[in-house]
């Protein structure tokens, strides 16, 4: 088993270790998807399949089944993605108020596909289905926030001010 | 116990039972993809769905719970039209390549077709296609035919206990891959390929070999390990083309070893099918008369004091008894069937076999394992240890070196030392073991084929006694055979006659100059350097080690081409048949020793297999119940508990799970199974 200093160093082991004791100690393997949660915020977005191993000896699982986990949920990325991950809603309600128009201006914008990241490494941009906040359609939700009801001048304004070297 | 009622028909069935083993026991038969009995429920194949009256949606029938007053329908247009759904949906992306598919004629998904596939496919859009991953030797994959039933992952997860296999992704872009490609790192991998319910993992030593219907089925048993699993041999135009397992739940469930699966390619190559004489250090080709004539004269010439035999790991009861007899009517005392010099007593029952039986394992509440590797030994054994310690989380423990059985087991020590001191009864697991309703104590060749070995067994004999392992109704005391003749030779006495010489003897007296005559019986395992010098008859299938300083070879037939019978590691005697008859000249193990009795005038009292037979059983009354196990043997003082130990480790005796045997050493199969576990 792992120890937890290497994979969670720091401060982050406390929080791995108030994340196992949310669940029984005997279902250690309970607390996979926080923690993969965990690893992924502190190696750049992403999950190398070296922390994705490190994450199943420390819970005492077998590698193969975090990593089914990993390419389950569409939360996780086993390869690696822009400092800002722009997820652009394309499921009806989204569709109806303008998420095409926002893509185009993304694309545009960012001067990549979907799927792909800029060379710089700071933008990957990705078509999601329903972020489940369709009220406020449509929404693009970058990293962990939602921007709503957004049309293709907001979009281009938001790339063009996190441009950049500096730190976002 | 609640009631139900199915297609109309009340039935009661026991608590926590699901609907579909109740249609089951209620006669109803439930298609299924993803659902086997021995393996978790996965509910995802949606094949099973039966109508629930008062239930708005068809139900699953593998996951649900029976519940009282349940009415299910299974033959309803409402099911008809759900399975029909299915089916439909399992096809959008199958690719209907049967043709040239090796599980046509034998595909779950081809047969149910049969039943709720519809005549023409209603998809227009482009079927999704996988890339083939790489399984190793034994498995080949066509992955886009795969439905993801994920039987596989469950089956390498929970029986093989070799977590290699997963899913990756979700919905339609799900793939089955292996952690690493190439291996599998199970020595029950071949298993998968019978539990895919479609052809996308299939045999791939078998790929394109044959239609199923084209085969001749023979039932049989395996003999190269000493579980004694049930098999069924198919062959076409005497060749074994495949070896299946067959279902016997007191031995090996429905799971055989890769080894026992697929050396049979061995069988084909390298074979003796006539006899050959060795003339100025060269063999020539000879008739039966002369190879006949040549031993005979010889065996008389040589005094019965500098005469040996010595029976190999793969021969049967009738072979080793007509050996036996040919050489006890010469006056020979120096007869053995452990060529590995395995100490399991002499005369007592108990002290060679398996007396818990391997169904009992699913009663043991500790075990403790004593110079074996069951993995390798028997790895279906080893499946069924796991599946005891998943169901119940019991103590293992392990004397021997270190190494991955599937589940976790505490390290006593590596050798002879920690067995004596748990012997003294000052060590922790003494208690364990004591507390244990059913202590299970496995010792194996690793502790028993060596110079100490008879102290070891009466050490280990005293542990089982000190934790009461041997009451009216349980015996925990079990050696395990790692080889299927053993058993069947210690039942039948061949062992030395007072003043005659062991295996070990034998050896040591022929660099001494002497043995004059020595005859192996497929024996291969020992060092034939030290026959270099003696005049030697090999009998066997396969010209192999023992052949190597051998002046006479006599070809013999493999267990697929005769009949004979073999003593699993539990004592339970057991019938191997033909398949198909044996190459050329070649003839079964028995009739060799007969004819040789015969042309030196002092014919043995039987001339057919039958009467042969009739004698083994008449003398030994036991092994005429074959497929029977044999009366339990008590614990008796066997083993020399007092004598001195060397403090070596225990030696692990299988380092190469595939290649143990003639035919395992001649099989192209297990060569490429060696080098991908050794490559990755």
């Amino acid at each position: 088993m792992t120890e937890g200093a290497e994979l969670f160093p720091g401060p982050d082991r406390d929080e791995a270790e108030r994340i196992l004791g949310r669940y029984p100690p005997e279902h250690r393997q309970s607390a996979v998807l926080p923690l993969l949660d965990l690893a992924q915020r502190r190696h750049g977005g992403w999950l190398p399949a070296a922390v994705v191993d490190a994450v199943g000896d420390y819970l005492g699982m077998p590698s193969m089944r975090v990593r089914e986990l990993v390419t389950f949920y569409s939360m996780f990325h086993d390869r690696p993605v822009g400092r800002y991950l722009v997820q652009v809603c394309r499921t009806t309600p989204c569709w109806l108020r303008g998420s095409d128009e926002v893509l185009a201006a993304a694309r545009q914008e960012l001067g990549i596909a979907p799927g792909e990241t800029t060379p710089d490494g700071d933008f990957t941009l990705i078509e999601v289905e329903c972020l489940g906040a369709c009220a406020d359609a449509p929404v693009v939700q970058i990293n962990d926030d939602f921007h709503e009801r957004l049309d293709g001048g907001q979009i281009r304004a938001w790339i063009h001010a996190h441009r950049g070297p500096k730190e976002g | 116990m609640p009631k139900l009622s199915i297609d109309g028909t009340e039935v009661e069935v026991a608590d926590r039972t699901t609907v579909l083993r109740a249609c089951e026991q209620a006669g109803v038969e439930i298609p299924r993809f993803c659902f086997h009995e021995r393996l978790s429920i996965a509910g995802n194949c949606r094949m099973c769905l039966v109508e629930q009256v008062g239930v708005p949606k068809p139900v699953a029938s593998c996951a649900m719970p029976v519940t009282e007053g349940m009415q299910i329908l299974t033959q309803s247009e409402r099911v008809q039209a759900a399975r029909e759904g299915v089916m439909e949906f399992l096809l959008v992306n199958h690719p209907l390549d049967c043709p040239i598919c090796d599980q046509g004629g034998e595909c779950d998904l081809q047969d149910q077709a049969l039943y709720y596939g519809r005549v023409r496919s209603r998809f227009r859009e482009a079927k999704r296609a996988v890339s083939d991953k790489d399984f190793g030797p034994l498995v080949k994959t066509v992955m886009t035919r795969c439905i993801h039933c994920t039987r596989c992952v469950r089956f390498m997860d929970e029986v093989a206990g070799v977590p290699e296999l997963g899913t990756m992704g979700r919905g339609e872009d799900m793939e089955i891959v292996a952690a690493l490609e190439g291996c599998l790192h199970s020595e029950l991998a071949g298993n998968v390929v019978d539990l895919c319910p479609v052809g996308a993992l299939t045999s791939k030593p078998y790929a394109f070999a044959a239609r199923p219907w084209e085969l001749s089925h023979t039932e049989s048993v395996d003999v190269l390990d000493g579980t004694g699993s049930a098999i069924r041999i198919d062959a076409r135009d005497g060749r074994v083309l495949r070896v299946l397992p067959r279902v016997n739940e007191d031995v090996n469930e429905e799971w055989i070893g890769d080894r026992s699966r697929h050396a049979v390619d061995g069988l084909a190559v390298r074979r003796l099918d006539q006899p050959w004489l060795r003339r100025n250090g060269a063999f020539e080709p000879v008739t039966w008369d002369v190879a006949l004539a040549t031993v005979a004269t010889a065996l008389q010439d040589a005094a019965p004091e500098r005469t040996a035999a010595l029976g190999g790991d793969l021969v049967g009861l009738e072979g080793m008894a007509a050996l036996a007899d040919l050489m006890r009517a010469r006056g020979v005392a120096s007869v053995d069937c452990r060529q590995d010099g395995g100490a399991f007593g002499s005369g007592e029952p108990a002290s060679w076999r398996f007396n818990a039986t391997i169904a009992g394992i699913d009663q043991a509440d500790a075990i403790l394992l004593v110079g074996t590797n069951p993995r390798r030994e028997a790895p279906v054994i080893n499946a069924r240890i796991r599946k005891r310690w998943r169901a119940t989380g019991i103590p293992i423990a392990r004397i021997g070196p270190a190494t991955d059985l599937t589940y976790p087991v505490t390290e006593l020590g590596d050798g002879p030392d920690a067995l004596a001191e748990l012997a003294r009864g000052a060590h922790p697991f003494v208690p364990v073991l004591g507390q244990a309703r059913h202590p299970l104590i496995i010792v194996g060749s690793g502790a028993l084929a060596r110079e100490d070995g008879a102290v070891i067994l009466g050490l280990a004999r005293q542990v089982a006694e000190a934790a009461d392992a041997a009451g009216t109704d349980w015996n925990g005391f079990s050696v395990l055979q790692r080889c299927a003749a053993r058993a069947g030779g210690l039942e039948l006495g061949v062992v030395p006659a007072e003043g005659g010489l062991d295996s070990r003897g034998m050896v040591a007296a022929a660099n001494g100059g002497g043995l004059d005559f020595l005859y192996l019986l497929g024996a291969d395992e020992i060092d034939p350097d030290a026959f270099r010098d003696t005049f030697t008859v090999y009998q066997g299938h396969h010209a192999d080690r023992g052949a190597r300083h051998a002046d006479v070879l006599l070809p013999a037939a493999a267990y697929t081409e005769q009949e004979a019978t073999y003593v699993n590691t539990e004592g339970r005697p057991q019938r191997a048949r033909p398949a198909h008859p044996p190459p050329g000249d070649a003839r079964p193990d028995w009739k060799i020793p007969v004819a040789l009795a015969a042309r030196m005038g002092t014919p043995l009292p039987y001339d057919s297999l039958a009467g042969l037979q009739r004698r083994i059983e008449a003398a030994h009354p036991h092994l005429a119940g074959v497929g029977q196990l044999p009366p339990p043997a008590p614990l008796t003082s066997f083993g020399d508990a007092a004598g001195e130990l060397n403090g070596a480790p225990f030696a692990e005796v299988v380092p190469d799970y595939y290649r143990t045997c003639p035919i395992s050493r001649a099989s192209a199969t297990m060569a490429a199974c060696a080098r991908a576990v050794a490559d990755a």
